[in-house]
């Protein structure tokens, strides 16, 4: 996974709540059997007509966010199904780091897997920072000092987040989480041993 | 003594691999499910890692999401759907995992094969690439929906590095009225906390309502706990989930019953045991509940009207009810009663098991399926096919005009031929009335078998009481 690096963006707003993963990337566009090329059909539903044409009102169509790397959205963010193809799709269109009020649980867990960065504000906070993003400002996502700021009639904003460290640093250095694991295979092995004892049944009956 | 436990403690402590320096935990993955969609990715990331599976042996595998209900001795028609499911049989080939295809007869949705074969069981740490992993919390088994990255991560170590969530306890009490069901005990809850009202936790419901219910009732109400925003859902193991499992192919064997039942038993939340969160709910309040929104907490009674925009204060709140009544084509104070429906269907991980479609059929019987509609019944597994064949359900169905399908997700999420078109209005059995879910532009409304079959029969949202 890539290293999480300094945003410097203007950004995305979509004042939404409860946006769902059905929304984020339809159905049809499950079946692909790789992680990438997904960026082209996020909000596909929201951003193209039933003819494939683009819908002008919908702010991914509108020039100014064409090259966004941040979305501020409503509460909620990503409830509904599992699907990683959520992540990937806005990852591939380029949009690194997502703020809302709350993220749904599956969703916010996918994110630090791929490399972005959901951040979770009050929701007062996050209409004013949307209300930056229709004036199209530009905003810097500092990771590592955990703080956004944004410049608005030149005066210098500043709001900081809470984030919790493991997935600070798995952000930060691009972790393969695997790995990290698996090198600890002897306690996964250990616990399999004492399991056998204790629990014999999951281990007598295995699927064959 | 010590401290009394939770169902939810007792499971995540007897899982516990290893604590990490940053907070986090190893828990160990006891069985693992996996299906077409969520999977390739997965087995492509260990191929380019040079990984292996380690324990092919607590994998179970099907195909699900994208298989045709139709024809099936025509394979699969769609190019990408075939690659997908063909991917996902080379994938458990090479790696020996036992994958039950298509002409299976024990094939089915991932939630309803996983009970049937006694694969889940009390006690068990489940996961699966699919959010409805929830419907295994019905047996005591905590058991959650994952992305892909932790496909990769269980298949490579069998285990999850997670962090604890909170208790929380929804407790059921008193008898539910007669024609009131599992699902709408669900519906009600989802309304009653919303749809983020569960995120960070991890329910665990009580109450007689919930031990009154069967097995199969309570996979219904488990396995929406994902509508409510928590990962997983629980139910105490009792006589009941014991009996279920007797002699299932996958279930402990004769000789070692008795030891798993009773550690089975010593699982159930000590009394005493503290929750984060309670909510109390009296069951002789509920009666039978649709949906009328874009949500899984726009729930009202069946007797109820169309909300109004205008009643609500919320600024927020207000604009999405206008966004998702116009969605809906819906006019506020419309009683639902007088709602059409074009399309029924009934099935899915929520309620695609032979106890819901007794229930369907309990309706359907000696009554014809109104004109204008198309009803659709897709068993949730080739054995629930069988069993309600054996049952005589599928000719009453057919009698009464319903189509009877092969097993499969079907149009719970429409990735396959099964979907709604733009601005049709369904009464369905599923989990989900997100925009789009059941086909572009389509128009959802949940509730039961029973009150889903009623739709049919009168054409329209109907009291499956009164019919």
């Amino acid at each position: 996974m890539e290293k999480f690096k300094k945003i410097e963006s203007n950004a995305i707003p979509l004042p939404m709540v409860n946006v769902d993963t059905d929304m984020i990337i339809p159905k049809q566009f499950l079946k692909t059997i790789k992680r990438t090329g997904l960026g082209k059909n996020l909000f596909y539903e929201l951003r193209y007509d039933e003819k494939d044409a683009p819908i002008d009102s919908f702010v991914l169509n509108q020039d100014k966010y064409k090259d966004s790397q941040i979305l501020i959205t409503g509460k909620n963010f990503g409830c509904g199904s599992s699907r990683e193809h959520a992540p990937w799709s806005i990852l591939d269109y380029g949009i690194k780091c997502i703020i809302a009020s709350s993220f749904a649980d599956i969703f916010y867990n996918n994110c630090f897997k791929n490399g972005i960065l959901p951040i979770k504000l009050d929701e007062s906070e996050v209409t004013k920072l949307q209300k930056a993003a229709e004036n199209s400002l530009s905003f810097t996502i500092d990771l590592e000092n955990q703080k956004i700021s944004y410049f608005d009639k030149n005066i210098n904003h500043e709001v900081s987040f809470e984030l919790d460290k493991a997935k600070k640093t798995s952000l930060l250095e691009g972790l393969d989480d695997i790995g990290l694991t698996l090198a600890k295979v002897n306690h996964i092995s250990d616990f399999e041993n004492k399991q056998k004892s204790t629990t014999p049944w999951l281990y007598s009956q295995q699927i064959k | 003594m010590s401290t009394p436990k939770t169902l939810y403690d007792k499971i995540w402590n007897d899982h516990l691999v290893s604590e990490n320096e940053d907070g986090t935990s190893i828990i160990y993955i006891d069985r693992h499910l996996v299906h077409e969609v969520t999977s390739p990715q997965a087995f492509e990331g260990l191929k380019i890692a040079n990984r292996s599976v380690r324990k092919p042996n607590f994998t179970l595998a099907t195909a699900d999401h994208n298989i045709p209900t139709t024809n099936r001795d025509e394979g699969i028609s769609d190019p990408e759907s075939k690659l997908q499911v063909d991917t996902l049989e080379e994938n458990c080939k090479e790696h020996g995992i036992t994958f039950l295809s298509m002409s299976d007869k024990r094939q089915g949705i991932v939630h309803i094969i996983g009970p049937e074969q006694g694969f889940t069981q009390p006690g068990m740490t489940i996961v699966c690439g699919d959010s409805h992993t929830s419907t295994h919390g019905a047996f005591g088994a905590l058991a959650w929906g994952i992305g892909t990255s932790e496909v990769e991560h269980v298949l490579a170590t069998q285990t999850l590095v997670q962090t604890k969530a909170k208790n929380m306890q929804i407790n059921i009490q008193g008898e539910l009225p007669l024609g009131v069901t599992a699902k709408d005990i669900v519906l009600k809850i989802i309304q009653t906390i919303g749809t983020a009202g569960g995120t960070g936790y991890v329910i665990e419901y009580t109450g007689d309502a919930i031990k009154s219910l069967t097995m199969e009732g309570r996979m219904t109400v488990c396995n929406m706990s994902i509508e409510a925003g928590a990962r997983a859902g629980l139910i105490s193991p009792d006589e009941k989930t014991i009996e279920y499992l007797k002699g299932r192919p996958f279930s402990p064997a004769e000789n070692e019953y008795q030891s798993a039942s009773d550690y089975w038993l010593s699982l159930a939340s000590d009394e005493g045991a503290a929750y984060d969160k309670t909510v109390n709910i009296d069951a002789s309040d509920i009666i039978p509940q649709v949906t009328w929104g874009t949500s899984p907490e726009d729930v009202v009674s069946i007797d109820g009207l169309v909300p109004n925009p205008e009643d609500e204060s919320d600024e927020t709140k207000k604009k999405s009810m206008i966004r998702a009544l116009e969605y809906m084509g819906l006019v506020p104070n419309t009683p639902l009663k007088e709602v059409k429906v074009d399309k029924v269907f009934i099935g899915s991980c929520t309620n695609g098991r032979i106890e819901d479609l007794r229930a369907a059929s309990k309706i359907a019987k000696d009554r014809k399926v109104a004109d204008h509609v198309n009803a659709i019944i897709v068993p949730g597994s080739g054995l629930v096919k069988q069993q309600a064949e054996e049952e005589g359900l599928d000719k009453i169905f057919i009698e009464s005009g319903f189509e009877w399908r092969e097993p499969g997700c079907s149009m719970c999420l429409a990735m396959n031929a099964d979907k709604l078109k733009p601005q049709e209005r369904c009464a369905s059995t599923s989990n989900r009335n997100f925009e789009g879910r059941q086909g572009r532009g389509g128009r959802t409304h949940l509730m039961s078998p029973a009150m889903a079959a009623a739709a049919a029969i009168n054409g329209k949202l109907s009291d499956c009481r009164e019919i």
